[in-house]
């Protein structure tokens, strides 16, 4: 990144707190994150803050990160799977700003990866932390209403009723159809929504190495699924969990089993799948991959001087 | 009946002894004691504000009394107090054992998910994991409180009031049940719908050999389901008995107004 190197932490001039929050706040934070690892998929409450942006675009996120970032942490960030997008370059660079961290693009390199609506195709290794932005930890929120109840329902582990939402699934669309936030019970105990992350990834976080944290500033809590956890997603007997899969491959690098977005071209219909995850894919096509749409290299030259005729 | 001397009456299956709730200083219902067995169908009469509904409560588990005991027989512990109970234990109980169908359709059942989904949730919460299974024994419900089977996918909101509670009678049955508590379950329907709809609860209590409180102020429908009654005034049971003695021949000046005050046409 080309940003101009800002005032070290703590130099005099410098107009925010180290990583934004103040010590406290990230004090009270990192006691709801342990209390989160200590008990896989539990939503501890905490006292969410007023972030420099809106809720819904990743307050929770935010406040986690800013609680567990150090000077020495690469920082990377995605949202719906790529590190190009608005909300993802906006992050990225505040946290550069406010933290002075490295950033990347590479998962491989990164040590704080903080998502919306992905988990990252490349495997996490131990030593890693993926931090979630959750809009509603409560996976049994549209069935029941109340807070009350739905605690209860933890704290005794009466999760029939999730169930219900799968059957009205099946009973609609012959098949479980729901796709994004598809409940996952933790290490057999606490029924947990992964945020909205695609179905397809929900297999990853089963076993995984690295540390997941899920924050949602809204509704103030944190959750955590510690690394090498059990993760199992809900289903019926007679029909068993499957992910999404497509008929397609990506259009850029022709992978065949990464989770794929399909982009409209023209108004004729024309239509193109490409990987969700840009680095993946990046990575894929200098690695010499070629999907079928990828056949040819721009002249950067002559793309520059057409405008000017 | 049966001749055999000194036969032993079969265990209650639920107890209530002296059971009373205080909202403060206002009275709900003071001192209720009875026995209910097996298979028998109690009646609660009273007008409003008579303690039908907290004495309901309080039995069914809702409603902390002030004091008193109310003892179920329960699977897994025999006849135990519900409030000593863990509240785990207790909500596990409610659902495993009880039923509960209340007057008004939408406090009963959940009006965002399908009707064939809202009578297949006691099955899910008791631990079903098997669709297929699931949906048959729905299909089987809906069909014994005689609701078209084509329309289980349907929003509670597209079903008319009578069929709602067809609904929440079968959401109420599906899991087996050994006790059922029953609010008004007639109330808020017409006349034909609720002869119909009495008609079909009778059917199935007796079928099914289910334990019922039935909690109304229409003395007809008293008449018609309960075997035994409970006179209610002020918060206090002031007359019981079997249901035709009490209405036949009233004791209590006040039941004695109650019986007489029925519209005859």
């Amino acid at each position: 990144m080309s940003t101009p190197v800002p005032a070290r932490a703590n130099a005099p001039e410098r107009y925010y707190n180290y990583a934004y929050l103040d010590e406290q706040t990230k004090r009270m934070i990192r006691r709801s994150i342990l209390k989160a690892l200590a008990i896989p998929g539990y939503q501890v409450p905490f006292g969410s803050r007023e972030m420099p942006v809106p809720y819904g675009w990743g307050t929770g996120g935010i406040q986690l990160t800013a609680a567990i970032i150090g000077p020495d942490d690469v920082y990377k960030c995605i949202d719906q799977g790529a590190d190009d997008t608005t909300n993802a370059v906006s992050i990225r660079r505040f946290f550069a700003n406010v933290a002075d961290v490295a950033t990347t693009e590479d998962t491989g390199e990164a040590t704080i990866i903080q998502t919306r609506h992905r988990i990252p195709e490349k495997p996490l290794k131990q030593g890693q932390v993926l931090v979630y932005q959750v809009p509603q930890p409560e996976p049994l929120r549209g069935l029941e209403a109340r807070e009350t109840e739905t605690r209860a329902m933890h704290a005794y582990e009466e999760y029939g009723l999730q169930y219900v939402s799968l059957y009205e699934n099946v009973s609609a669309y012959g098949r479980i159809a729901a796709t994004a936030g598809y409940p996952v019970m933790v290490e057999e105990r606490y029924l947990m929504s992964p945020s909205p992350i695609p179905k397809f990834d929900n297999p990853k976080m089963a076993q995984n190495e690295a540390v997941m944290l899920f924050g949602a500033g809204r509704e103030k809590r944190i959750y955590a699924v510690p690394p090498f956890t059990r993760v199992r997603s809900l289903d019926f007997e007679d029909y068993p969990f499957e992910t999404q899969t497509w008929e397609e491959t990506c259009a850029l690098c022709g992978a065949e089993d990464s989770y794929l977005d399909e982009v409209i071209l023209d108004d004729a219909g024309d239509k193109m799948f490409v990987c969700s995850d840009s680095h993946h894919c990046a990575e894929r096509r200098e690695a010499g991959h070629v999907g079928p749409m990828a056949g040819h290299t721009l002249d950067q030259d002559a793309a520059l001087k057409e405008p000017a005729q | 009946m049966n001749a055999i001397p000194g036969r032993i009456a079969p265990a209650p299956l639920l107890s209530v002894e002296g059971l009373t709730k205080w909202y403060g200083h206002v009275l709900g219902c003071r001192d209720v004691a009875f026995d209910l067995r097996p298979g028998e169908v109690l009646g609660i009469v009273g007008e409003s504000g008579s303690g039908k509904t907290t004495l309901l409560n309080c039995i069914s588990g809702k409603l902390t009394p002030t004091s008193g005991e109310v003892r179920f027989d329960t699977r897994r512990f025999g006849l135990t107090d519900i409030y000593g109970l863990s509240e785990p234990d207790r909500r596990r109980m409610q659902r495993e054992e009880w039923g509960f169908v209340h007057q008004n359709p939408r406090d009963g059942l959940r009006m965002r998910v399908s009707g064939g989904a809202n009578v297949a949730e006691p099955l899910m919460n008791l631990g079903g994991r098997h669709y297929g299974n699931m949906r048959q024994a729905t299909i089987d419900w809906l069909d014994r409180v005689e609701l078209d089977t084509r329309r289980i996918d349907d929003k509670p909101r597209n079903f008319s009031g009578g069929m709602q509670q067809r609904i929440q009678v079968a959401r109420n049955l599906i899991h087996g049940p050994r006790l059922v508590f029953m609010d008004e379950p007639t109330g808020g329907l017409d006349v034909s719908v609720q002869a119909r709809l009495l008609d079909l609860l009778r059917e199935l209590v007796r079928d099914l050999g289910l334990a019922v409180i039935i909690v109304t102020h229409d003395m007809a429908v008293a008449r018609l389901m309960a075997d035994r009654l409970m006179v209610m005034k002020g918060g206090e049971v002031v007359e019981t008995g079997l249901t035709d003695q009490v209405l036949d021949d009233p004791q209590h000046p006040y039941t004695q107004l109650l019986v007489s005050s029925v519209l005859q046409i």
